[in-house]
């Protein structure tokens, strides 16, 4: 009943971000037609796919990168495209998959870059950009390293400089791309850690494209799976994320359990000799 | 250029299947062919008309008239267009290699302003007028330069950065000092301002045995370093697990190309873009495999040089535009193409 | 914090912030008075020499007729188009490079210079004309050429790479251009040809200097507007795109000044090399901050012409030798010296 109602009320109320039947290519390399999706409110969406589904492509539209051929994507009841781009800014981060640190630079004059959208020729670094971006590098736990060198840190001490650079711009929508990309499991599970605490705490709205099925399933309460541009199923991970479901979405035969830790939804491939039966069977069938 | 784009090649670990290898083997014999199609061209056609019949006496039954000389010259000429052409390919698909840059040519590494800083000081310091005397002049500018890169570069250590970097510089120093010369001096000038668009007029069989030595050196060399380039396209890193020795193939590679490009440069002086281009266009259909780009830049490059030598005749009689200027107004909206085609994701 | 950038903030009440690099000032102010002090070396050295102490009283006003007439009309002019020509090499150059993102990203590796020239030279040896009409002719080659590399290197917005690679083909037409151009001409027109080409101060006199810096005075306003925006582009193109900066339109109007800025330096001193390649470089080692350096690169482009042109004058006579033939092999061993100290790869 109370499910119900919510679900209502839910759909009464207009999300802050979500595209309308986009039609989204690269060149004339068509990747998704007439697709159409909601970013709940509030919540922390994981967009996942196999390989070339167009999570991306998606993400990309989202934050206006890629503009859609047909469709729109709005922001706010407004069409994105449409709005000033600091404004944008303001309200909508990226965390894309290419940035490129500039020679020399320090980690500190890197996070201070993502509060661009709130400054102007007259008002180029003021106390509040100076607390953001000290808070930002404290919550990314690179307080420490603010006078290094951004090209002498880790792999996962950069990501998590250019996280809080996404960060320092303070915007209640936040989207990023493959953000656990070439970091080791430690520093995976840190970077999810941190987007959940961002997510619970400062209540952010965030959305995230992510490799690992496990890892969405635990840290997700909306899921959005993906298909050759389409979206097969979306909600949160309990209700969707079934054994059928990873077959249909990714052609890999598993069992789904609960996660020991969390109660999740946990992904457990079939073994390779179950598989192979399997496959025999239903090609002699 | 000091753009450090991805490495574009990788080289082949497998061989090819057989049918792409007969379909490569094909098409170098094809090549073959053109080049020797164009090679006739070359001869029977010039800024002087001549009847087959009077060319084909020249070739064969070669008396001493009128039309024999013509002959004579232009075959001298077509011999030189050939060697060079086929030097100037080959290095710039060994720079290419060896600086991990698609956009190397022997410009880049300095050889063609220690060469053209050479001859200008031959002509101003040394007194000599003739152009097989500068033959020697340019040949030893380019050598020089080309080791003076190699020690500045790092000598065994050399980056391709720091290469690139090293002779970007030392070019800029001999440029200022070729125009100085060329400012105070009228006949430094008058000579210069024709030898830096580069010619093959100028061919006669005595510069052919000056460099012809050195070329066939250089092009044995470049060949046998297919492999070991084809390991240091992989990256330092790469090569070294995959066993190459990085310094010697460095070391062998610069010298290879230096000795070519420098040959050619002294023969017929500053030719730009054959380097640059034909293995940049070879790569497009042979893939990274430095086996099939370096045989194939050797018969295409003076397919292009010889090509654009007998446009040049052409299209300014009764006179003739420069090779060198031919190849760069051939060359640059080819190459201006090829750039736009690739993908942005490449770029 | 921020002891390596020496960032300051300055604020006033009303929510007014300056953001200053102390350091990025400090060099700023050195290099002016540089720019300043090669100046005025440079109007004291000639036929006639002057004293410094002399030559700053006639600038201010007090010399003696004879010295009047040498400094403010004869040499002054001279060297405000070094100053300017200087500048907007510097800023032109520094602009190129950061929109390339590749330090080779000069004027001269793109080719608008080459473009430049194949201008003059067009009106040197097919019409004979006069300096002011190759002035003209230079500037339509630098202006034309810049569009040119715009529009071809144009696909879905302008890259860096693709910007560079397109500039080194039609650097090489215009090169080949100009050398048979070169070879068509007459020994006179040759010879003209070639001071041209090596880039000279010789002669200039105030009817340079005003146009020169009415348009500094207008592009250079606009270029530091977007200079922040620029500094995002640093950071790749989502990044910026994500912190709400136009990319293509902060690059498009970035090109355009700078564009304007080399091709009437070019046209007005002609070619001078490698003082856009180096400018940004040196102000970027002295300031040691990221980002364009757009005001040091500009003072430094400045510094460097002034200098050239005065060392070349004492090393070599007054008028024997143009200053490009200075800046270039002064470039030339700077860049050397640069690979035999910097050991790190990459960095360069």
């Amino acid at each position: 009943m109370s499910a119900v109602a919510e679900s209502v009320s839910k759909r009464s109320t207009v999300n802050r971000l979500s595209a309308e039947n986009v039609t989204l290519a690269y060149d004339q390399r068509v990747i998704a037609e007439q697709l159409s999706v909601e970013i709940p409110d509030n919540s922390f969406t994981v967009i996942v796919g196999p390989n070339a589904c167009g999570k991306s492509t998606l993400l990309r539209a989202l934050s206006r990168m890629l503009r859609p051929s047909e469709g729109r994507v709005l922001l706010d009841g407004q069409v994105i495209q449409s709005m000033p781009a600091k404004k944008v800014a303001r309200t909508l981060g990226l965390l894309p998959q290419s940035s490129i640190a500039p020679d020399g630079i320090t980690v500190a004059d890197l996070v201070g870059r993502g509060r661009y959208p709130h400054q102007g020729l007259l008002r180029q670094w003021s106390a509040e950009d100076e607390r953001v971006v000290q808070e930002s590098m404290r919550q990314t736990g690179v307080a420490e390293l603010a006078d290094r060198y951004v090209d002498e840190l880790s792999g996962g001490q950069r990501q998590r400089v250019w996280i809080a650079m996404a960060l320092a711009q303070q915007t209640p929508l936040l989207l990023l791309d493959e953000p656990t990309t070439y970091l080791d499991i430690q520093h995976q599970i840190d970077v999810l850690d941190l987007c959940a605490e961002l997510h619970e705490t400062q209540g952010r709205t965030l959305v995230a494209v992510l490799h690992d099925l496990n890892h969405a399933a635990r840290y997700a309460t909306h899921l959005i799976a993906l298909r050759g541009g389409e979206v097969i199923a979306e909600g949160a991970p309990n209700d969707i994320v079934t054994a059928e479901l990873v077959e249909q979405v990714f052609g890999l035969r598993c069992q789904v359990i609960d996660d020991p830790e969390t109660g999740t939804p946990l992904v457990v491939p079939a073994a390779r000799k179950a598989r192979a039966e399997r496959q025999r069977l239903t090609t002699a069938s | 250029m000091l753009v450090d784009s991805p490495p574009e090649q990788c080289a082949e670990t497998a061989p090819a299947p057989p049918t792409r290898r007969a379909a490569r083997a094909f098409g170098l014999l094809l090549s073959a062919a053109i080049l020797v199609l164009v090679a006739l061209a070359s001869i029977a056609i010039g800024a002087k008309s001549l009847s087959l019949d009077q060319v084909w006496h020249g070739l064969f039954h070669g008396t001493g008239t009128y039309g024999d000389v013509v002959v004579d010259e232009r075959l001298a000429r077509t011999v030189l267009g050939l060697l060079a052409g086929a030097a100037l390919g080959l290095s710039g698909a060994v720079l290419q290699a060896l600086t991990r840059n698609p956009l190397a040519d022997p410009g880049l590494l300095g050889i063609n302003a220690g060469a053209s800083a050479a001859v200008v000081t031959a002509i101003t310091y040394f007194g000599v007028t003739s152009l097989t005397g500068y033959v020697w002049f340019a040949f030893f500018g380019a050598a020089a330069v080309g080791a003076l890169v190699w020690l500045l570069g790092g000598s065994r250590g050399a980056t391709p950065v720091r290469l690139a970097l090293a002779g970007t510089a030392i070019s800029a120093a001999l440029y200022g000092y070729l125009q100085a010369v060329m400012i105070t001096d009228d006949a430094a000038l008058g000579t210069m301002r024709f030898w830096t668009v580069g010619s093959l007029a100028s061919a006669t069989n005595s510069t052919i045995l000056q460099v012809l030595p050195f070329l066939a050196v250089g092009t044995a060399l470049a060949l046998g370093l297919a492999r070991p380039l084809n390991a240091v396209a992989m990256g330092d890193d790469t090569a070294r697990a995959l066993g190459a020795n990085l310094g010697r193939t460095r070391a062998l590679a610069m010298l290879a190309a230096t000795v070519l490009c420098g040959a050619a440069t002294a023969a017929c002086g500053p030719i730009v873009f054959v380097g640059l281009m034909v293995p940049h266009v070879v790569r497009s259909f042979t893939g990274p495999d430095l086996r099939w780009i370096l045989p194939y830049a050797t018969v295409l490059s003076p397919v292009l040089l010889l090509g654009a030598d007998v446009a040049g005749r052409v299209v300014a009689r009764p006179s003739e535009l420069q090779v060198g200027i031919v190849t760069a107004i051939i060359g640059g909206p080819v190459f201006i193409f090829l750039v736009r085609r690739r993908r942005t994701a490449q770029l | 914090m921020k002891t390596r950038s020496m960032n300051r903030a300055v604020r006033a009440p009303g929510g007014l912030s300056l953001r200053l690099d102390l350091r990025a000032l400090i060099v700023v102010a050195l290099l002016l008075v540089a720019a300043c002090a090669a100046g005025v070396a440079l109007i004291g050295t000639g036929d006639a020499k002057i004293p410094a102490a002399d030559v700053l009283r006639t600038l201010a006003g007090h010399g003696t007729a004879y010295q009047d007439f040498i400094v403010n009309e004869l040499r002054l002019p001279r060297v405000l188009v070094g100053l300017l020509v200087g500048a907007s090499l510097g800023l032109g150059g520094a602009l190129f490079q950061s929109v390339s993102r590749n330090p080779l990203g000069s004027p001269d590796v793109l080719g608008l210079s080459q473009g430049s020239t194949a201008g003059a030279l067009v009106v040197i040896v097919l019409m004979s004309g006069s300096t002011t009409q190759v002035t003209v002719g230079a500037l339509i080659g630098g202006l034309a050429t810049g569009l040119a590399i715009y529009l071809l290197a144009w696909k879905q917005g302008v890259h860096g790479y693709r910007l560079v690679l397109v500039g080194i083909g039609v650097s090489a037409i215009a090169t080949a251009v100009n050398g048979y151009l070169l070879t068509k001409a007459d020994m006179v027109d040759a010879a003209r040809a070639v001071v041209w080409m090596t880039g000279s101060l010789d002669g200039r006199d105030w009817d340079q200097v005003w146009p020169l810096l009415a348009l500094c005075a207008v592009l250079v306003p606009v270029v530091l507007a977007g200079a922040r925006g620029l500094r995002m582009t640093e950071m790749g193109d989502d990044v910026a795109n994500a912190l709400g900066v136009p990319v293509q339109r902060v690059r498009l109007v970035l090109m355009v000044c700078a564009v304007l800025l080399v091709a009437a330096a070019t046209a007005a001193a002609g070619p001078v090399s490698f003082v856009a390649l180096t400018a940004p470089q040196l102000a970027r080692r002295l300031t040691r901050s990221p980002g364009p350096n757009l005001v040091p690169s500009l003072c430094m482009g400045a510094a460097l012409l002034v200098a050239a042109d005065w060392a070349s004058q004492r090393a070599f006579g007054a008028d024997q030798l143009p200053v490009g033939v200075v800046t270039g092999v002064l470039g030339g061993g700077y860049l050397l010296w640069l690979l035999v100290t910097e050991r790190r790869a990459g960095r360069i």
